[in-house]
């Protein structure tokens, strides 16, 4: 092994000896990648034409009044292609397969939004496709999954274990052990073993060049606090990484679920429900139990539901440079409400979770001061779900109507 | 030590045997009375998995079992008591396996100590590569246990031989990519990779992956010093139920 990536004692590559050949492998490319000054011009130009990049920093007139606080700004990754920032991380994982000579990408996916940027980016090179899903995300998600299979991807269905993303990611692993040479797993958050945390905060590391720059221009200066909510922890990643060296307060927000005492959320970094163990590959905080077996997580937000994270969080965490927070499903709805209502804007379910610890904060912050929120993605993808989750009666009534008239 | 104990063994067999079990699946008391069968059947070696919630090595059959043990209780304390009592009842050398996370919770020192103090022999650890695993090789020497490495076919001559440089007791070559449980083609391929693994140590040399039958066997005999039945044990156990007779016709099938 070339290198194994640990931030503090966190992350490595506990991989089966396999696969240590096919790391080599990705390891040097992205090594050669990176040092290529072309590199990132090349994976800019292409996300500026084919992602909408850069996507703008919105000014939250309205919020800012309400709160009678901070400027409130917001980072715009909903507008990405596909909707969401898992665009960046695709296009330059994609670039990188085109280097390796590779034909055929896989991916896991939860809330299926990974799922599908994969299978534009598979379409856009030519690449073979196959996507891993649990089935019961797989139901929650039917829509992605229309979309997947639209796109010319082979999706499957995984039927072990809790039947969600982390169960999709052992499947994964499953296919690349077995086809390494033709195939290039696209990890879709900064987890996983070395270098997939490192390569996917690169890319995503967009966020943050461009937000800085957008504030600075916008505001004049920079913002005091920067908030992104924090399943993988890719999007967080990404715009943090722009503020790392600066005066910047950086927080990040876990799913709370049903609230931190009931056992039912995803919060790894702000609960103690987590331990410090080795799974999927990497040494990070994981919810399980005392024999190390993981537990099951609940988020209103599929996108947030996992049982481990970024290990270049767990270490900022412990470094104390990144504060977590958790925000609780029915908190989480309150904030998409208002947003939607104040600004116009559609937060995914996981980006509301960021904007519900900015709210909580603007109140105590002077109008000197700015804050910016990262929408990492946008929910009108999020239609069932969120239609579901404020339970409303004429969307019921409309999906009832669709049903009969699939039924004549 | 285990790799006096497989020479000896080899000098009277031309090849033996290694099975694998789930720890609690389908349960402890049946898991003992397939153990029990086994050797009185003869098979030479036994692989005591501990079940993990993610078994990312594992294909289909092995990986379902994992999941059958742990619902139905299956935790590492009842695992270990369980291998205490085996370990000290039948005279064939047990390893464990199982996920790092399992050794790393329990406490890799407490985890050694106690295999030492019960009689078990090493372990296999298939997601942990060698240079993760610094405290693991230190701690496995001190109790004086057998921390058995993995080869593949995907991997260099350079690397065989580092790797083997840690492992001790026998290398456990993998047939093939994949997970456990697919067919494996027992062809000239691997039999000169099995050539380069045996350039690469003279520790004896055990291959797994797909490994099912007397023909599967017989390619392995005298190439191999231990052909691996994992997944096909499993098998066996699904298909036959536990019966001593039935298991003693299946060695006898095999050699």
């Amino acid at each position: 092994m070339i290198n194994r990536g640990y931030y503090e004692g966190f992350g490595g590559a506990y991989i089966p000896e396999i696969l240590v050949a096919t790391f080599d492998e990705l390891v040097d490319a992205f090594q050669k990648a990176k040092n290529d000054p072309h590199f990132w011009q090349e994976y800019t130009s292409l996300m500026s034409s084919f992602s909408c990049r850069p996507t703008p920093v919105t000014f939250a007139e309205n919020l800012t009044r309400m709160f009678k606080g901070p400027r409130i700004y917001i980072k715009r990754e909903d507008l990405n292609h596909t909707g969401a920032h898992k665009a960046n991380n695709v296009m330059g994982q994609g670039l990188l397969v085109k280097r390796m000579g590779k034909k055929r990408v896989i991916a896991e996916t939860g809330a299926g939004q990974h799922g599908v940027a994969t299978a534009t980016m598979a379409a856009r090179f030519g690449f073979e496709c196959t996507i891993y899903m649990g089935e019961v995300d797989l139901e929650r998600q039917r829509p992605n999954v229309f979309w997947m299979e639209r796109l010319g991807a082979r999706v499957v269905p995984v039927l072990d274990g809790t039947r969600i993303l982390k169960d999709a990611i052992n499947e994964a692993f499953r296919d690349w052990v077995t086809h390494m040479d033709t195939t290039h797993y696209v990890l879709g958050t900064a987890c996983g073993p070395h270098p997939f945390p490192e390569m996917v905060s690169y890319f995503q590391s967009i966020i943050g060049k461009e937000a800085r720059k957008q504030i600075m221009d916008l505001d004049g200066r920079l913002p005091s606090r920067v908030y992104a909510c924090v399943g993988g922890g890719s999007n967080a990643l990404g715009i943090f990484s722009g503020f790392m060296d600066d005066p910047v307060a950086l927080v990040g927000v876990e799913a709370g679920g049903k609230g931190l005492d009931s056992g039912e959320h995803a919060s790894r970094l702000c609960s103690n429900d987590a331990r410090i163990g080795v799974a999927q590959g990497y040494k990070t905080y994981f919810l399980q139990n005392s024999d190390g077996q993981m537990k099951k997580t609940h988020s209103i937000a599929a996108g947030l539901d996992y049982v481990g994270v970024s290990p270049i969080l767990s270490h900022l965490k412990e470094a104390g440079r990144v504060r977590f927070e958790a925000a609780s499903d029915e908190e989480v709805l309150n904030a998409l409400s208002l947003t939607m209502q104040k600004e116009g804007l559609i937060p995914a379910l996981e980006s509301a979770h960021a904007f519900v610890q900015a709210f909580k904060e603007a109140p105590t912050l002077s109008s000197e001061d700015s804050i910016l929120i990262n929408q990492s993605g946008r929910g009108d993808k999020d239609i069932f779900t969120i239609a579901d989750a404020f339970t409303d009666p004429k969307w019921r009534e409309f999906i009832k109507k669709k049903a009969e008239g699939y039924h004549a | 030590m285990l790799e006096s104990h497989i020479r000896a063994e080899r000098g009277k067999k031309e090849i033996l045997l290694m099975t694998h079990i789930v720890l609690g699946y389908p349960s402890f008391e049946e898991g003992f009375q397939i153990i029990e069968a086994m050797v009185e059947a003869g098979v030479d070696l036994m692989e005591l998995q501990i079940p993990f919630s993610e078994p990312i090595a594992d294909g289909p059959v092995i990986l379902r079992a994992n999941q059958a043990a742990l619902a139905n209780g299956a935790t590492v304390e009842k695992c270990v008591d369980f291998a205490q009592r085996v370990a000290r009842t039948f005279d064939i050398p047990f390893l464990f396996m199982s996920y790092y996370n399992i050794l790393f919770q329990y406490g890799l020192d407490r985890f050694a100590a106690f295999m030492a103090r019960a009689g078990l022999k090493g372990a296999i650890v298939p997601d942990l590569p060698p240079e993760e695993g610094e405290d693991y090789l230190r701690i496995m020497a001190d109790h004086r246990l057998a921390p058995v490495f993995i080869f593949s076919p995907s991997t260099p001559d350079t690397r065989l031989r580092s790797i083997a440089a840690c492992s001790k007791g026998f290398v456990y070559c993998v047939a093939r990519k994949g997970v456990t449980g697919s067919d494996t083609r027992f062809t000239g391929e691997l039999e000169s990779y099995i050539e380069r693994c045996r350039r690469a140590t003279h520790l004896p040399l055990a291959l797994g992956f797909g490994v099912k039958d007397k023909r599967d066997v017989d390619f392995l005999r005298s190439k191999v010093d231990i052909a691996v039945i994992g997944t096909q044990t499993i098998r066996l156990v699904d298909k036959e139920g536990v019966g001593g007779r039935r298991m003693r016709r299946w060695r006898l099938g095999l050699i």
